[in-house]
C-alpha cells in the first residue's frame, strides 16, 4: 500500500523532471528552428502589393525559374557540393582507415588530434590563411616563381578549384570520425577470412569493407554535403565575387537587397534541395536513415 | 603416404620471446590432426603461419609437396574456419559458400549448382537465401566449414572453432566435426586448449608448451604413456605426487615425498636416484574400498579420510585425504554404485598398480 503511494507520487514528478530535462532541447527545436522556419515560409509565399499590404504570390518562386542566373547557381552550388563531399569521402577513407586499423595506442590518438588541430582556430582565420598561400603575392604562387616552375605569379584565388580545396578541407573531420568508427567496427578477422578464400585488396574493399561501412561513410557525406551546401564563408572567400554560391544569393536579397520574401523564398528552395539530394543518395545506395543516423 | 603438410624447424620471435621454437611436423593425406596446447604456447602463431598470414623467422612449410615460401594466403590451397568463423555478414549463406568460387572467376551457373551442393552435404539443403544471422551457432559452422571446402584445399585449418559455443552444442558439434571430416576425407588440422575436443576428434595429437612440441601421437598413446610431466599433467586428469627417488629397480621407481609419503611407479625416461622426479597416478587407475584386505594384491596401499565427493555423473570422484601425510588424492569412483553410499570424513582404504603409474624426472621435457 505504502509502495503505490510512492509510485504514485513520484511518476508525475519523474514526468516533470523529464520534461524540465528535455525543455532546453524543446526550447531549441520549436524556438529556433521550427518558428522561424514557418515565418520564413509565410514570407516566401506573400508579395507587397502596397505599402503595408501583402497578399498570397508565388511569384518569388516564379523569378527563381524565370531568372536564370538564380537557378544557374543552384544547380552549381549542388554539383560543386556533391563533388566536394566525394573528394573528401576520397581522401578521408585511407586515413581512416590507418587510423582505425592499422595505428595503434598514442599514435593513434596524436592522428585524432591531428585531424581535430584545423578546428581550434576559427574558420575565418583558417579561411584567411589559405588566400594568403593563394593569393597572387601569396607563399605557393611564389615559391612555383622560384622554383622555375612558373615564369609569373600567378593568381590561385578565385577558381572552382580553390573553392573545392577549401570545402574539403574544411569538412574532412567530419567524414574522418564516422568512418573511423564504422571501421572500427569491422572484425579483422573478416578480412582475413576474404583473403584467405582467394580474395584481392580491392575485391575485399568493394564487398567486405564498404558494405559494412555503408552507414558511416552515408552518415559523414550527409554531414558533409549538408555543410557545404550551407557553407558561406569559404565559397565567398576564396571564389570572391565570381563564385556564385546559393547562401550568397540568399544573403543579397536579405541583406543588400533588402527583399526578404525572395530571400526566404531561396532558404526554402535550398531546403528541398539538400533534402531531395539526400533523399536520392541514401535511395541510390540502399541506405536507411535510421541505420545512418545511429553511426553518426 | 603422401604428406599433405609438412613444417620443417619454423621459428618465429615477437621481440625476445619465442612464440614457435624450430618446430617440425607432418601430417598425412585425409588425417585429423590436432595441435592441442595452453593458451599463449604458440599454437595459434603455428596456424597462421601454415595460413599465410605470418611469415616465419626461420624455416619453410611445404603443402601438398610445395614450398609455401613467399606464397600469400589468397593463393595457398588451404583454408582456415576462423575462432568466432568469420562469416560475412552482409551477405547470404549462399554468397558466403559462394564467395571463394567466384573470386577464381567461376562461371554464375556453376557456383550456384556447387553451393547446392555442397549446402547439401553438410545438412543445410536450400539455405542459400537466408542472413547469416538467422542461423543457429551450430547452423553457421556448418556453412563456415562449407565456404572453405568447397574450394576442395589440400588441408583445412580449424583455429578453435568450437572455442564460442555452449557446452550442450560444443559436444554436439565435436562429433559432427568428426564425422564432416570422414565424409570428405579432407586433411583438417585443429588447434584447440580442450583436451577433450582433441582426444575425442583426432588421429593424431601434438601436446604444444612454450613454442614447442613435448610429445605427438594418437590419443591413446598421448593418454597411456606420456612421454612428459607436462603431457601426462595436461592430457585427462592426473594426480601428480612431486618427490624424490629413493630408489631404482629395475623399470620401477621408489619415490618419497617431502611429508614421507612413498610411492612406486613405472619410470620413464632416465632417472638416478636423489633424483628430483614427479610421478603422475591417473584417478581412475587408483582403486578405492572400504577395507584393505579388499585392495588388489599387486596395488600398494594406503588409508585415508574422504575429503569430499565430487558427484558428475559417470565422471563421479572422490579427494581422499592420505592418513599420514595428509596428501590429497582424487580416485574415480567405480560405475558399479558399491560407493554410492560413502560419506565425507569415512576412512576408506586405496592403493594402485605402481607399473600403473608414471614417475619422470621433474622438468623433463619433449624432443
Amino acid at each position: 500500500m505504502a509502495a503505490e503511494t510512492a509510485v504514485g507520487i513520484a511518476a508525475p514528478r519523474a514526468r516533470l523532471a523529464l520534461l524540465l530535462l528535455l525543455a532546453p532541447a524543446l526550447v531549441w527545436l520549436v524556438g529556433l528552428i521550427v518558428l522561424p522556419h514557418l515565418e520564413l515560409a509565410v514570407l516566401s509565399l506573400r508579395a507587397r502589393v502596397a505599402p503595408r499590404v501583402y497578399e498570397l504570390s508565388l511569384g518569388q518562386y516564379r523569378t527563381f525559374i524565370d531568372e536564370p542566373l538564380y537557378w544557374h547557381t543552384f544547380v552549381r552550388t549542388a554539383g560543386i557540393s556533391i563533388l566536394a563531399t566525394v573528394c573528401t569521402l576520397l581522401i578521408a577513407f585511407p586515413a581512416a582507415w590507418y587510423i582505425a586499423k592499422l595505428a595503434r595506442g598514442r599514435a593513434r590518438s596524436v592522428l585524432f588530434v591531428l585531424c581535430l588541430i584545423p578546428f581550434w582556430v576559427s574558420e575565418t582565420v583558417r579561411t584567411l590563411g589559405w588566400m594568403i598561400l593563394l593569393r597572387e603575392s601569396g607563399v605557393l604562387p611564389r615559391v612555383l616563381v622560384d622554383l622555375g616552375i612558373t615564369p609569373a605569379p600567378i593568381e590561385m584565388l578565385y577558381h572552382d578549384a580553390t573553392i573545392l580545396a577549401g570545402l574539403v578541407y574544411t569538412s574532412l573531420l567530419f567524414m574522418v570520425v564516422p568512418l573511423v568508427s564504422a571501421l572500427e567496427s569491422l572484425d579483422d578477422s573478416l578480412i582475413e577470412a576474404a583473403y584467405d578464400l582467394g580474395g584481392t585488396g580491392w575485391s575485399i574493399l568493394r564487398q567486405i569493407v564498404v558494405p559494412h561501412a555503408a552507414p558511416g561513410i552515408a552518415a559523414g557525406s550527409i554531414v558533409v554535403f549538408m555543410l557545404t551546401l550551407g557553407n558561406y564563408l569559404t565559397p565567398t572567400l576564396l571564389g570572391g565575387k565570381n563564385s556564385l554560391w546559393f547562401t550568397e544569393q540568399i544573403y543579397t536579397q536579405f541583406i543588400t537587397r533588402f527583399n526578404w520574401e525572395q530571400g526566404a523564398a531561396f532558404g526554402f528552395l535550398l531546403l528541398v534541395l539538400s533534402t531531395a539530394i539526400v533523399w536520392l543518395g541514401l535511395k541510390l545506395t540502399g541506405q536507411h536513415f535510421g541505420d545512418v543516423m545511429r553511426r553518426s | 603416404m603422401q604428406q599433405d603438410l609438412e613444417v620443417e624447424r619454423v621459428t618465429k620471435r615477437y621481440g625476445i620471446q619465442t612464440a614457435v621454437d624450430a618446430l617440425s611436423l607432418s601430417v598425412a593425406h585425409g588425417s585429423f590432426f590436432s595441435i592441442l596446447g595452453p593458451s599463449g604456447c604458440g599454437k595459434t602463431t603455428l596456424l597462421r603461419i601454415v595460413a599465410g598470414f605470418l611469415v616465419p623467422d626461420d624455416g619453410d612449410v611445404w603443402i601438398g609437396g610445395r614450398s609455401m615460401r613467399g606464397v600469400a594466403p589468397n593463393r595457398r590451397p588451404v583454408n582456415m574456419v576462423f575462432q568466432h568463423l568469420a562469416l560475412f555478414p552482409m551477405m547470404t549463406v549462399g554468397e558466403n559458400v559462394g564467395y571463394g568460387l567466384a573470386r577464381r572467376g567461376a562461371a554464375r551457373a556453376e557456383i550456384a549448382g556447387r553451393v547446392d551442393a555442397m549446402l547439401k552435404r553438410v545438412g543445410l539443403p536450400g539455405a542459400q537465401d537466408k542472413r547469416v544471422d538467422q542461423l543457429s551457432g551450430g547452423q553457421r559452422q556448418r556453412v563456415a566449414i562449407a565456404r572453405s571446402l568447397v574450394l576442395e584445399p589440400a588441408l583445412l585449418l580449424l583455429d578453435e572453432p568450437l572455442g564460442a559455443l555452449d557446452l550442450k552444442l560444443r559436444e554436439h558439434m565435436k562429433i559432427e566435426l568428426k564425422q564432416l571430416q570422414a565424409d570428405f576425407g579432407t586433411t583438417f588440422v585443429y588447434i584447440t586448449h580442450d583436451q577433450s575436443e582433441a582426444l575425442v576428434l583426432s588421429d593424431h595429437v601434438a601436446v604444444m608448451n612454450a613454442g614447442r612440441f613435448e610429445q605427438v601421437g594418437t590419443p591413446q598413446e598421448l593418454y597411456y604413456q606420456p612421454r612428459t610431466p607436462f603431457v601426462a599433467g595436461f592430457v585427462g586428469a592426473n594426480n601428480r605426487v612431486a618427490g624424490r627417488a629413493v630408489r631404482i629397480d629395475g623399470d620401477g621407481v621408489e619415490l618419497a615425498t617431502a611429508d614421507g609419503l612413498a610411492v612406486r611407479a613405472r619410470m620413464s625416461g632416465t632417472i638416478a636416484a636423489g633424483d628430483a622426479v614427479e610421478a603422475f597416478v591417473r584417478p581412475e587407475v587408483v582403486h578405492l574400498a572400504r577395507e584393505a584386505a579388499e585392495l588388489p594384491s599387486l596395488a600398494q596401499r594406503f588409508s585415508g579420510r574422504v575429503e569430499s565427493l565430487l558427484f558428475d555423473g559417470a565422471n563421479s570422484a572422490v579427494l581422499v585425504r592420505e592418513e599420514r601425510t595428509h596428501a590429497e588424492i582424487r580416485i574415480a569412483l567405480p560405475q558399479t554404485g558399491r560407493f554410492a553410499d560413502l560419506e565425507v570424513r569415512e576412512k576408506v582404504a586405496f592403493g594402485f598398480e605402481p607399473q600403473r603409474a608414471v614417475c619422470f624426472r621433474a622438468g623433463s621435457h619433449g624432443s
